[in-house]
C-alpha cells in the first residue's frame, strides 16, 4: 500500500492509497453511480481514456468471475474507490478484485473521499486527472496533465476497435446477418444479438463500405465506444453511406455517430451520465424504463432536422435525447444501453427495433 | 394524469397499538399519507386506536377516530362518514386484514367505497400463500417446496412428502405469529397445531427448510401506468431462518453481482405485475442458495411495511408519501423527487454509504423466554446506522442499540467462553450472536469455521475480522494512545470505533480519547443522504456522520442562509433511539411536536435520532435531521457542527436524559428544567429531602449499595417492599418483594441492570389507588393537564395499567389536593416544560411515588383525551414562551363530556412459556384508547381495541387469591345477574356458593388430569369466555400459570386484578346495552366547547 494522489486539472487534490501497482496514470475523471457491476464497468471499452470513480463506497464485495466481462481486458486508465473488499464472497467468484486489478496492471486507488470528489466533478465538470504513487509535486503533475490530450477531439474508438474481423455466432439457426462496426463493443450486445438470431460479423471500425457489403448483411450495427464522437470521422462517413440502404442501429457512441451522420451536432455534457438508474421515457407510450448509461457526449436535438428525425425517448433527469428514429429510412439509435450489463434490463426490448427493421428489409 | 376527481373523501386505516411486528413505522407511513393527501385537497377520515401516534393528532385529518380497529367499528365509521375510498395499504397487516374483512362482509360494496392502492383480489393473491405460489410459478420463478394444511392430518402428510426439517407459517398473521420450525414429527405436532390456531383462516403452509440461505428483500413501487422502480435492496446478515424483523440487515445488497441482482430485480417486476398491485409500494423477499445461486421467492407484502420505512430512511425516498400520491392517480414521473427538486420520482435511488439495521430485543424482561431467534419475530425495536463503510455502520448501530455496548466490543471475557457454548451461540441465532462472532474470531476461529457453524456469509465475517484486526493493531503496537499515529487513529474512526471503545482498548477515558483525537484533527464530518450519490444537487437536510475530508453541513447552512437576513436561532431535539418496552412511540410523538412547535416560533430545529421506524426521522419534520446514535460522542459531534442555541433532552425518554449531565458539563445549553432539578428528582436522597421539606408524604424508603444494607433497609421499612435499581426506565427489574429470601434473589438479578447505581427500596403500599398526573410549567405558572386514575391498584407498572381521564371515583377534594401538590413540586423543582407525577392514594393519604421532570409516556394520551397539545405547549415554554400566553384554563378539562380510557397491550403471545401476570416491571409494548360518554363505554372500547374481546354471553372462569375472595363476590354476582355462567376452582367456588351464587366447580389443569372436565379443557374447547384470576403474592404465582398461558394461546380475555374485573363488568354492561356509537376527536372537542 502506497500513498497516492489524484490530481485534477483544476488543481484540486485528493489523497488515498494505491494497491500494488505503482506509477502514474492520466485520464478523464468521471464518476459512476451504479451500486453493482464493477467488473462490467472495468471491462467496458467505453471507459478507455478515463479514470473511473465509483460512488458506491464498497467495491469488490463479490470478487470477479469468468463470465461477467464485457471485453477481453480492462480498458479504463485508473480506478478510484472508497474501500476495496478484502474478503469477497460469491459462489461464482474465482478471484479477488484486488488481484484482478493487479494482474491487469491497473492503477487503483482507495481511501478517497469519493463523495467529495463526485461533488467536485458535478460542480466543475469531468476533467483530466492524474493518479500518481510517486510524484506529489503540483507543478510536475500539472505539466503532465497539460501534455496529455483532452477527451474532446480524441478518437479513442479506433484505438479500442478489433484488429481483425470476427464472427459472433447465433446459438440457434441464424435469422439475420448483422455487420457491426466495433468502436469498443460490449460483449453483452453480441450476446443479446446472438440470442435474437443474429450472426454478427464484427468489423474493425475503419472497415471500408465494400468490405462490409461483401458479407451481404441484413443490418448495420454501430457500437458503443469511448471518446468524442465528432472525432470518429471515418466511421461517420461510412455510416452515412448505408442510410436508406440497410437498416442501421446504434447504441451510445453509435447513436451519436448516427446523429452526426444525419447532419447533426454533438456536445460534451458537463459530467456525463454514468450509472444504472436513469429514467428514460418512451415518447410513444409514456412508459418509463430505468436504464444503464455511460456517455460524456450527447446529440444536440436542435441540430437535427425535425422533418427527417423523430425523438423516441428522453432522459427524465435532464431532458436530453435518448432515442432517435429516421422518418424515412430504417435508422434507430439509443443513447443509453439497452444491453445493460451492468444495470436494469428494462430496455432490452429496444433491440426489437433492429430486428423489426431487418425483417422488413428482408421482406422488401 | 393529475389527481383523481371522482373521489373526495378518503378513509385511512392506521395500524393500532404497537405490538411486536408492527411498530411506529406505520405511524410514519400513515402520517405521510395524511399529509400528502390533504395537500392534494382530499377530506381525510382516519381510524386508529393508538393515541400515541402523530397521525391521530386532530390536525392531521379532518375526522380522527380513535376507535377500535375492528371491522364492526370501521363499518360504523363508514356508515357515518360515507367516504368515497379506503386506503388500506399504509396501516400494516392490521389495516389490510380489516379492509379484506370489510370486503368479504360486503360493507365496502354496500357503501360504495373504492379500495385504493390494492383491491381485494390483489391482496388475496399476495397474501394467500397458495394463490401467491401459483402467481410466482406463473412468472417462471421458483418457490420452496411446500403444501397447505388446514388440519393436522394434512400437516403430517405434507411434512412427510417434503422431509424434515420443515418450516410452518400460518396464513394471514403479522410478525410471523404462531410459526416455527419442526425438525421432527413430534415438533410438527406442536408447531403446526399452534400455527393453524393462530391463522385468521386456520391454515398453515408447510415448507421445505431453506435455513441458512442468503436472504434478500427488494422494495418495489408501481404506478397505474405500470412504471415500476426498485427503491432499495436489503441483504440480511442473519441468513434464512431468522425473521427478517429480528435480523441484522444491510442496504444495499452487498454480495450480489449485477447479473444476480438484475435477475432478482426482474423477478420483482414480474411478481408485482402478476399480483397486480396497481399503485404503491410492496416488498418481495428472496432466498438464494449460497452454494449454487438458486433463487426462490419467499413472500410479498402488497403494502407499505417495516422494510419500506427502513428503505425510505436508508435512501431518502419517501415510499409512503409517494404511495399515497400514486393511489390517487399520479404517476411516478409526475411526482418530483423532493431531494433534488429537479428530477422525477421515477428513478431508482443510488446510495454512497452503507446502512445497517440492528434489532433491539428485550429478553431481559421475560426471563422465562429463551433467547433464541426463529421465524416468529421477537424484537421490540430497531436502530439504523449510516456509515461510509459497513464496518462504520455496524459499530455505530451497535452503540446506537443502547444495550451497554460501545461498538463491536467485549462485554465478557472471551477466554472464559467454552467451545461448546461458543458453538451453541453461533449455531442458534440469538440476540448476542454478533458479539459471539467477535469472541470466536478472538479465540482464533477462522472465517470459514464461523461461516460453517453460523451459516453467515463470509463477507460479513471478513468485515468483522477487519474491525478486530485493527483493534489488535492498536493494542499490540502501541503502549500509549499518544503513540498512535493520527492516520491510524483516523482509520479506527473510519472503522466506526467510538471514543469510549478506544478508551476501553487503550485504557483511557472516553474524554481523554476525544480530547486527544480532536487535537490531532480527527474530527467527524457530515455527509448528506440524497438518493443520488451526489449526482445532483440536493436540498434535503438529512445527514450522517463519518470520517472523511469534506463536511457538507457547513456548506448547506451557508447555502440556505439568505443574505441580509439574521441567522435563525437553532434548537436541537434529542430523540429516543430504538423502541423498547418503556420507551417508544410516545416519546417520538413528543419530539416531533417539539419540532413543530419550535418551527412555528421561528427556530431552526435539529433532530437527532437513530430509529428508522419513527416520524421524527422523516426528513421533512425538522429543519435538519441527523441520523445518529444517541451517545455522548455522537451527539457532541452534532453539537460541534451545529452549535445550537438550545438542546432539549426531556422529550426523548430516558435515553437523552441519561446524557444530560455529561452534555451539561460539556457546556451544551440544555433548555427547560435544569439538569440539577432532573437530578434532584432522580436521586432518591435529594428527592426524599425535598419531599420532607415540602411536608409531603412518600412511602418509607431507603437505598442500598450492598446486599447487607438492602436487607437492613427492608427490615426497617417492613415487608412487602418495592425493590428496584435506580436510573432505569420502565421499572426494569423492579419487584414487589414479600420476604428476605426473595429480596436476596432480587439483588442478585439487579446487579447487571443497575450498573453501579444503588438499589432503591420502598415500602409497598397495598391496595392503594394509583394516579398519574401530567403537567406543564414555565417556572412561574403550572398547568395540570391530565389527571389519570389507574384502573389497577398500585403495584402494577403505570405503563401496563389501564387508566382513565377524568378520574371517575375520586372526590373533588382529593383531586384538588393532588393538583396543589403538583404545583408545589413543579415550583420547587423549577420545572420548565413537562412533568409527570405518580401518586398512590390510600384513604385520604396522598403518597408521592415518583416525579419525572420530563415528557411522560402518557403525554400523547392526555393530549388526545383533553384536546390540549401538551408537548407543543411544553416545547414553546422551554423556548421562552409563558403559559399565560396560551389561554389555558383547567376548565377545558373539567368541561370534558366524555371519558377516555388508556389500555396497554402486552406481548405475551410472542414469548411462549412466559407468565402473563402484571407487576411493577413494565411489559407492555403499546397502548390503545377508548372513549365514551360513560366510563363503561370507554372501557369496553379500550378492551376491544386491545384485543380483549369482552363477552356478552357464555362462561366466566373465576379463581382468586384468598384476600380477594370476599370482594370478588359482588363481581361474580353481577356476572351471574347478566346471565353468565360462573365456573370456578373449588376454593373460590366455596365462597361464592355460600353467598348464593350458582357456580360450576372444576379442577385445575394440574389436579384434574383424566378425571372429567377441568379449566384447561374448557379453555381449549372455547367454553370459557373471560378469565378472572388474581395471582397471590410471590408464593403460588406459577400455580395458575398454565391457565393463563392457555388464555393467551386461545385468545380468551383475562383480567388479573379485581379492579380490572370490575371495569370489565362495566364494559360488558355497556356492550350488552346497545350498539356502540363512534365519535371523532373533533366531535368530542366540539362537545366540550359547546
Amino acid at each position: 500500500m502506497k500513498k497516492a494522489i489524484l490530481f485534477l486539472e483544476d488543481g484540486k487534490r485528493f489523497y488515498g492509497r494505491s494497491l500494488s501497482v505503482a506509477g502514474d496514470t492520466i485520464g478523464e475523471a468521471v464518476f459512476n453511480t451504479a451500486m453493482t457491476g464493477y467488473q462490467e464497468i472495468l471491462t467496458d471499452p467505453s471507459y478507455a481514456g478515463q479514470i473511473v470513480v465509483m460512488t458506491y463506497p464498497l467495491i469488490g464485495n463479490y470478487g470477479v468471475n469468468a463470465e461477467d466481462v464485457e471485453s477481453k481486458k480492462i480498458y479504463l486508465q485508473g480506478f478510484v474507490v472508497k474501500e476495496f473488499c478484502r474478503q469477497h464472497s460469491n459462489y461464482r467468484a474465482n478471484q479477488s478484485l484486488i488481484d484482478y486489478l493487479d494482474q491487469n496492471k491497473i492503477i487503483a486507488m482507495e481511501g478517497v473521499d469519493t463523495r467529495a470528489l463526485t461533488r467536485h466533478l458535478r460542480e466543475a465538470g469531468a476533467m483530466k486527472a492524474i493518479i500518481s504513487t510517486a510524484d506529489f509535486d503540483e507543478k510536475s503533475l500539472q505539466a503532465k496533465l497539460a501534455a496529455a490530450p483532452s477527451m474532446e477531439g480524441s478518437d479513442w474508438a479506433s484505438k479500442v476497435s478489433t484488429d481483425k474481423k470476427y464472427v459472433w455466432p447465433s446459438p440457434g439457426k441464424p435469422r439475420f446477418k448483422v455487420a457491426a462496426l466495433d468502436c469498443g463493443i460490449k460483449t453483452n450486445i453480441l450476446r443479446i444479438l446472438g440470442g435474437l438470431g443474429c450472426e454478427v460479423h464484427v468489423f474493425p471500425s475503419k472497415t471500408k463500405v465494400e468490405d462490409i457489403l461483401a458479407v451481404s448483411p441484413d443490418g448495420l450495427f454501430l457500437s458503443n465506444g469511448p471518446g468524442d464522437p465528432a472525432a470518429v470521422t471515418e466511421v461517420i462517413n461510412t455510416t452515412s453511406q448505408f442510410f436508406g440502404k440497410l437498416p442501421v442501429f446504434g447504441i451510445c457512441l453509435g447513436h451519436q455517430m448516427i446523429g452526426l451522420a444525419l447532419g447533426g451536432k454533438t456536445y460534451k455534457l458537463k459530467f456525463g451520465h454514468h450509472g444504472a438508474n436513469h429514467p428514460v421515457k418512451d415518447t410513444a407510450n409514456g412508459r418509463i424504463g430505468i436504464t444503464s448509461q455511460n456517455h460524456g457526449f450527447c446529440v444536440d436535438v436542435q441540430s437535427l432536422n425535425a422533418k427527417d428525425v423523430e425523438i423516441l425517448s428522453v432522459n427524465l433527469n435532464d431532458q436530453t435525447v435518448e432515442g432517435l428514429r429516421h422518418k424515412k429510412f430504417p435508422i434507430v439509435s439509443f443513447q443509453h444501453h439497452p444491453e445493460a450489463s451492468p444495470g436494469p434490463h428494462d430496455a432490452h426490448y429496444l433491440f426489437g427495433y433492429f430486428i423489426e427493421m431487418m425483417k422488413k428489409g428482408k421482406r422488401a | 394524469m393529475p389527481r383523481r376527481d371522482d373521489i373526495h373523501k378518503i378513509l385511512i386505516l392506521g395500524a393500532g397499538p404497537i405490538v411486536i411486528g408492527q411498530a411506529c413505522e406505520f405511524d410514519y407511513s400513515g402520517t405521510q399519507a395524511c399529509k400528502a393527501l390533504r395537500e392534494e385537497g382530499y377530506e381525510i377520515v382516519l381510524v386508529n386506536s393508538n393515541p400515541a401516534t402523530i397521525m391521530t393528532d386532530p390536525e392531521f385529518a379532518d375526522h380522527t377516530y380513535i376507535e377500535p380497529l375492528t371491522p364492526e367499528f370501521v363499518e360504523l365509521i363508514i356508515a357515518k362518514e360515507r367516504p368515497d375510498a379506503i386506503l388500506p395499504t399504509l396501516g400494516g397487516q392490521t389495516a389490510l386484514n380489516i379492509a379484506m374483512q370489510l370486503w368479504e362482509k360486503g360493507v365496502l360494496q354496500k357503501y360504495n367505497v373504492k379500495m385504493l392502492g390494492a383491491n381485494y383480489e390483489v391482496i388475496k393473491k399476495a397474501e394467500d400463500r397458495e394463490c401467491f405460489k401459483q402467481a410466482v410459478v406463473k412468472c417462471g420463478l421458483a418457490v420452496p417446496k411446500s403444501g397447505f394444511a388446514r388440519n393436522m392430518d394434512e400437516a403430517r402428510q405434507i411434512a412427510e412428502e417434503i422431509g424434515f426439517p420443515v418450516i410452518i407459517r400460518p396464513s394471514f398473521t403479522l410478525g410471523g405469529t404462531g410459526g416455527g420450525f419442526a425438525y421432527t414429527a413430534e415438533e410438527l405436532e406442536e408447531v403446526a397445531a399452534r400455527g393453524i390456531e393462530s391463522s385468521m383462516i386456520h391454515e398453515v403452509i408447510i415448507e421445505e427448510s431453506i435455513v441458512g440461505w442468503k436472504e434478500y428483500e427488494l422494495e418495489v413501487m408501481r404506478d397505474y401506468k405500470d412504471n415500476v422502480v426498485i427503491v432499495c435492496s436489503i441483504e440480511n446478515l442473519d441468513p434464512m431462518g431468522v425473521h427478517t424483523g429480528d435480523s441484522i440487515t444491510v442496504a444495499p445488497a452487498q454480495t450480489l453481482t449485477d447479473r444476480e441482482y438484475q435477475v432478482m430485480r426482474n423477478a420483482s417486476l414480474a411478481i408485482i405485475r402478476e399480483i397486480g398491485v396497481e399503485t404503491g409500494g410492496s416488498n418481495i423477499q428472496f432466498a438464494v442458495n449460497p452454494q449454487d445461486g438458486r433463487m426462490v421467492v419467499i413472500e410479498m407484502n402488497p403494502r407499505v411495511s417495516r422494510s419500506s420505512a427502513l428503505a425510505s430512511k436508508a435512501t431518502g425516498f419517501p415510499i409512503a408519501k409517494f404511495a399515497a400520491k400514486l393511489a390517487v392517480g399520479y404517476s411516478l414521473d409526475e411526482i418530483r423527487n423532493d431531494i433534488t427538486r429537479e428530477t422525477p420520482a421515477s428513478f431508482e435511488p443510488t446510495i454512497d454509504y452503507c446502512v445497517v439495521k440492528i434489532p433491539r430485543f428485550t429478553f431481559e424482561k421475560f426471563p422465562e423466554a429463551k433467547d433464541i431467534l426463529g421465524v416468529q419475530m421477537k424484537s421490540v425495536g430497531e436502530t439504523m446506522a449510516i456509515g461510509r463503510t459497513f464496518k462504520e455502520a455496524l459499530q455505530k448501530g451497535l452503540r446506537g442499540l443502547e444495550i451497554g455496548h460501545q461498538g463491536l466490543d467485549n462485554k465478557v471475557d472471551y477466554r472464559k467462553i467454552s467451545k461448546d457454548k461458543l458453538r451453541d451461540r453461533l449455531a442458534n441465532p440469538n440476540a448476542s450472536r454478533i458479539f459471539y462472532i467477535k469472541y470466536a474470531l478472538q479465540k482464533g476461529w477462522s472465517i470459514d469455521e464461523i461461516a460453517a457453524v453460523s451459516l453467515i456469509d463470509p463477507w460479513f465475517l471478513g468485515q468483522m475480522k477487519q474491525i478486530l484486526d485493527l483493534e489488535r493493531e492498536l493494542v499490540e503496537t502501541f503502549q500509549r494512545v499518544e503513540d498512535i499515529p493520527a492516520e491510524l487513529l483516523r482509520r479506527a474512526k473510519e472503522y466506526g470505533f467510538s471514543d469510549g471503545q478506544l478508551g476501553q482498548i487503550m485504557d483511557k477515558t472516553e474524554a481523554q480519547i476525544r480530547a486527544w483525537r480532536k487535537a490531532r484533527g480527527v474530527i467527524a464530518t457530515f455527509k448528506l443522504v440524497d438518493t443520488c450519490a451526489a449526482e445532483f444537487e440536493a436540498y434535503t437536510p438529512y445527514f450522517y456522520s463519518t470520517y472523511e475530508t469534506e463536511d457538507e453541513v457547513a456548506i448547506q447552512i451557508q447555502k440556505n442562509q439568505k443574505p441580509g437576513e439574521p441567522a435563525k436561532k437553532k434548537i436541537m431535539i434529542l430523540g429516543g433511539g430504538p423502541n423498547r418496552i418503556g420507551q417508544g412511540i410516545e416519546f417520538d410523538y413528543c419530539c416531533c411536536h417539539a419540532s413543530f412547535a419550535l418551527k412555528e416560533m421561528g427556530f431552526d430545529t435539529i433532530m437527532v435520532n437513530s430509529n428508522p421506524e419513527t416520524v421524527s426521522t422523516d426528513y421533512d419534520i425538522s429543519d435538519r435531521l441527523y441520523f445518529e446514535p444517541l451517545t455522548f460522542e455522537d451527539v457532541m459531534n452534532v453539537v460541534d457542527a451545529e452549535k445550537p442555541d438550545g438542546v432539549i433532552v426531556q422529550f426523548g425518554g430516558q435515553t437523552p436524559l441519561n446524557l444530560a449531565w455529561k452534555l451539561h458539563q460539556a457546556g451544551v445549553p440544555i433548555i427547560g428544567t435544569s439538569v440539577e432539578s432532573i437530578d434532584t428528582a432522580e436521586d432518591r436522597e435529594k428527592f426524599s429531602k425535598m419531599i420532607t421539606r415540602l411536608g409531603l408524604l412518600q412511602p418509607a424508603n431507603g437505598s442500598a449499595h450492598s446486599t447487607e444494607e438492602a436487607v437492613a433497609v427492608a427490615r426497617q421499612i417492613g415487608y412487602p417492599v418495592l425493590a428496584r435499581p435506580s436510573f432505569v426506565l420502565g421499572g426494569r427489574a423492579m419487584r414487589i418483594v414479600y420476604d428476605e429470601k426473595s429480596l436476596l434473589s432480587f439483588i442478585d438479578a439487579a446487579k447487571e441492570v443497575s450498573q453501579g447505581h444503588p438499589v432503591l427500596i420502598d415500602k409497598f403500599i397495598e391496595d392503594a389507588i394509583e394516579m398519574d398526573v401530567d403537567a406543564v410549567a414555565d417556572g412561574e405558572d403550572v398547568f395540570v393537564a391530565g389527571l389519570m386514575e389507574h384502573i389497577e391498584n398500585a403495584g402494577i407498572h403505570s405503563g401496563d395499567s389501564a387508566c382513565v381521564i377524568p378520574p371517575p371515583t375520586l372526590s373533588t377534594d382529593l383531586v384538588e389536593a393532588v393538583k396543589k401538590i403538583t404545583c408545589q413540586l413543579a415550583k420547587e423543582l423549577k420545572v420548565v416544560g413537562l412533568m409527570n407525577i405518580q401518586f398512590a392514594l390510600k384513604g385520604s393519604q396522598i403518597y408521592i411515588l415518583e416525579v419525572n421532570p420530563r415528557a411522560s409516556r402518557t403525554a400523547p394520551f392526555v393530549s388526545k383525551a383533553t384536546g390540549i397539545p401538551l408537548a407543543k405547549i411544553a416545547a414553546q415554554v422551554m423556548a421562552g414562551k409563558k403559559l399565560r400566553e396560551f389561554n389555558l384554563s383547567y376548565d377545558t378539562i373539567s368541561r370534558l363530556k366524555h371519558f377516555s380510557v388508556k389500555e396497554s397491550v402486552l406481548p405475551f403471545s410472542k414469548f411462549s412459556g412466559v407468565d402473563i401476570v402484571l407487576g411493577p416491571e413494565m411489559k407492555s409494548t403499546g397502548e390503545v384508547m377508548g372513549s365514551g360518554l360513560t366510563f363503561g363505554e370507554a372501557f369496553a372500547k379500550s378492551q376491544i381495541s386491545a384485543g380483549q374481546n369482552l363477552p356478552v354471553e357464555g362462561n366466566i372462569f373465576i379463581s382468586v387469591k384468598d384476600e380477594d375472595k370476599r370482594p370478588v363476590v359482588m363481581i361474580a354476582k353481577k356476572f351471574a345477574d347478566m346471565g353468565f355462567g360462573i365456573v370456578t376452582t373449588p376454593g373460590t367456588g366455596k365462597v361464592l356458593r355460600s353467598f348464593g351464587i350458582d357456580v360450576r366447580e372444576v379442577s385445575r389443569y394440574d389436579e384434574g388430569q383424566g378425571e372429567g372436565i377441568n379449566a384447561m379443557t374448557m379453555i381449549r374447547e372455547r367454553k370459557i369466555h373471560l378469565i378472572v384470576n388474581t395471582p397471590s403474592g410471590e408464593r403460588s404465582q406459577s400455580d395458575m400459570r398454565a391457565i393463563r398461558s392457555a388464555a393467551i394461546a386461545h385468545d380468551v380475555p383475562y383480567v388479573t386484578t379485581l379492579q380490572g374485573a370490575l371495569a370489565a363488568v362495566n364494559g360488558i354492561e355497556e356492550r350488552k346495552k346497545k350498539k356502540f356509537t363512534v365519535r371523532s376527536l373533533q366531535e368530542l372537542y366540539r362537545m366540550r366547547d359547546a
